[in-house]
């Protein structure tokens, strides 16, 4: 089993304050802390988990700036063999990204590429699904769970409400890893520092073929913060006084 | 300008909300553009959902085959291309669901129709398309410009877009051959799964402490445990914490766990990404404690604490032990 993953090395904001660039085209990143996109996580440590179970080997594929080998040396500690750096001039073009990706991996003897469900940052839910069908490949989407026999993978995706659908897919195929298919298993120090010794490719656009030049399909004009119409109402105060408010409205709503 | 289709969504024997919003807000730009809107149905023994469906709709276009029972992406891909081909809308509009997720993407590859994902506003400035999207976990709005095409597919985010209501018109409805040649290989259906019914039914809770990945780790779960027991509550919990293993999947609220309307929802540590909103938004009173002022959380709660749990929660805790 030879096992390509698609990762993405994202800027982490849900407890961050977010400033806005002065072109209005995206947000300050400078103060941010960046980390792998949780999802691409869960895809590393399944694809780790499956070569654990049926032999091969697992690749790990970003495409982004020098910075973004960090990430590929903690999927390089979590258990993956490789890695490649594509150096591209960041994008958010899910279609130009899936279309990299395609010619990176096109090819290469890989039984299952997986990538993420989506990227945290920008949440397109498309590359994965975009790059199955570049490479001529069927896909699942929403995975939580692969099992392989005779060159299929049975894989449960993810639908609403709590039911899931169970599916098969002709091996090679791409799948997109859902949150919670696995356990995460802690990294540890000495990991990181053993993945540094492990191989990671650093190439460009040209040493991989990919000479498009094709218009984006999505340019963002603008960022702007949510309209903050229907705020709530924000009780304010010592702890204590906020927790005085508190009661009485939950002790009025509860009946 | 030509027709927008709108994708119906059904799944088990019934049509899917989502499916009356995009069908609202298909008219919406139809009537903008001069143009008007039809509901793409696929599907096997789907005569009732196409009575329904003309109801609220000028024209149904219906594919009936047995291999459409149920949702397979690459045999509704091979469908709708042939519809596309056949009709060229200038714009498809498809859920941003289980289903819109494993579709759109590789027909938008395969049409080379530019593809907006979970917009939240979608116009045309002329013939070009312009989206609304969410990003970075809800604290910015972007807006989006496709590049210039003569059509587009846009997958749309859930409980947004105010649905359809039934015309007093009633469409046509309009059979096409199925351009299906049996069931293909790569990819087979087997069966639905439903998640067995065990431990607590946060359905039936009047009141819901739920807790996400703000609260840090599972080491916190026995102080909101002693608070749900002082309010006569139950806990529930975001998507993170299922995934973590701090809480099991039953306590889970959201698109992928359970929809909840309990009297009062107290959320902590949630940032309020819309697949867990959409499905608590309808509680009676919603509170939100969390630090960051910008999360999104906010913009659903009626009540709002900005600060850290830990400032708060022992202290209601305290206050409210008498109340049990
Ligand atoms: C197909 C699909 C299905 C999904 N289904 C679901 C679903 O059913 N349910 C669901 O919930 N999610 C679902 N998600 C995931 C969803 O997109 C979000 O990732 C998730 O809801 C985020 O959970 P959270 O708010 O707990 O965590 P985060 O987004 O990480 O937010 C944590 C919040 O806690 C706050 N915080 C941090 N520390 C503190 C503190 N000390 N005190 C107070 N506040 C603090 C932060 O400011 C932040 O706002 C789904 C995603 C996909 C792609
Ligand atoms: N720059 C990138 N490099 C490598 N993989 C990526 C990149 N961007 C997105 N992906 C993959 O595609 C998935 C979905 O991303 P998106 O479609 O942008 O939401 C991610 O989880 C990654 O697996």
């Amino acid at each position: 089993m030879n096992i390509a993953v698609c990762v993405k090395r994202i800027p982490k904001t849900a407890e961050a304050d977010i400033f806005i660039e002065k072109d209005g085209k995206d947000i300050k990143k400078d103060n941010l802390v960046f980390a792998l996109n949780d999802w691409d996580g869960y895809a590393v440590r399944e694809a780790v988990l499956l070569k654990e179970k049926y032999e091969g080997e697992v690749i790990v594929l970003t495409i982004g700036p020098e910075e973004s080998k960090e990430v590929l040396t903690r999927c390089l500690a979590m258990g993956a063999d490789r890695a490649v750096r594509i150096e591209a001039p960041s994008s958010s073009d899910g279609h130009l990204i899936a279309k990299i990706l395609a010619q990176a991996t096109k090819g290469q003897s890989f039984d299952l590429i997986l990538t993420g469900v989506q990227a945290e940052d920008d949440g397109w839910g498309q590359v994965g699904v975009a790059l199955a069908q570049l490479l001529g490949l069927p896909h699942a989407s929403i995975v939580t769970h692969i099992e392989v026999e005779n060159g299929k993978a049975k894989v449960r995706r993810e639908l609403e409400g709590g039911i899931e659908e169970l599916l098969e897919v002709k091996l090679p195929a791409v799948l997109t890893i859902q949150t919670g298919i696995n356990e995460p298993k802690y990294v540890s120090l000495s990991a990181i520092l053993d993945a540094e010794d492990k191989e990671t490719k650093e190439v460009g656009l040209e040493e991989i073929g990919f000479t498009s030049k094709a218009p984006l399909d999505a340019t963002i004009d603008q960022v702007s913060f949510p309209p903050t119409g229907k705020m709530a109402e924000i009780l304010k105060g010592t702890p204590e006084e906020v927790v005085g408010q508190l009661t009485e409205i939950i002790k009025k709503k509860k009946g | 300008m030509l027709e927008i289709f709108v994708l119906v969504e059904h799944r088990q024997g019934q049509i899917r909300d989502l499916t009356y919003e995009m069908l609202g807000l298909g008219e919406k730009l139809a009537n903008q553009q001069g143009t008007s809107f039809a509901a793409i149905l696929l599907g096997h023994d789907v005569k009732s959902f196409a009575e329904d469906l003309a109801t609220r709709a000028p024209k149904v276009l219906v594919v009936e085959d047995e291999n459409l029972k149920n949702f397979n992406s690459i045999l509704y891909q091979q469908t709708l291309s042939s519809l596309i081909s056949k009709y060229q809308p200038c714009l498809l509009l498809m859920g941003h669901s289980a289903l819109g997720m494993d579709l759109a993407p590789s027909l938008s590859v395969e049409m080379e129709f530019p593809l907006a994902t979970d917009c939240i506003g979608l116009s045309f400035e002329g013939a070009r398309l312009k989206a609304t999207r969410s990003i970075y976990g809800g604290k910015v709005n972007a807006s989006v410009s496709l590049r210039e095409s003569k059509g587009y597919i846009a997958t749309i985010r859930p409980g947004v877009f105010s649905p359809k209501m039934v015309g007093e018109k009633k469409g046509g409805i309009v059979m096409e051959s199925s351009p299906l040649q049996g069931m293909v290989d790569v990819k087979k259906f087997i069966e639905y799964i439903e998640a067995p019914i065990t431990g607590e039914d946060i359905t039936q809770a009047e009141i819901l402490i739920s807790v996400g990945q703000g609260i840090g780790g599972p080491e916190h779960i026995p102080l909101f445990e002693e608070l749900a027991k002082n309010l006569g509550g139950t806990i529930s919990c975001s998507r993170p914490v299922v995934d973590r293993n701090w809480l099991p999947k039953e306590r889970q609220v959201g698109i992928s766990g359970k929809t909840v309307k309990p009297k009062v929802y107290l959320a902590i540590g949630i940032s309020g990404a819309f697949q867990h909103v959409t499905a608590m938004q309808g509680s009676d009173t919603i509170i939100a404690i969390n630090k960051d002022p910008r999360a999104p959380i906010f913009g659903v709660a009626h009540y709002g604490i900005v600060d850290d749990f830990q400032n708060v929660i022992p202290v209601l805790k305290e206050k409210t032990k008498s109340w049990k």
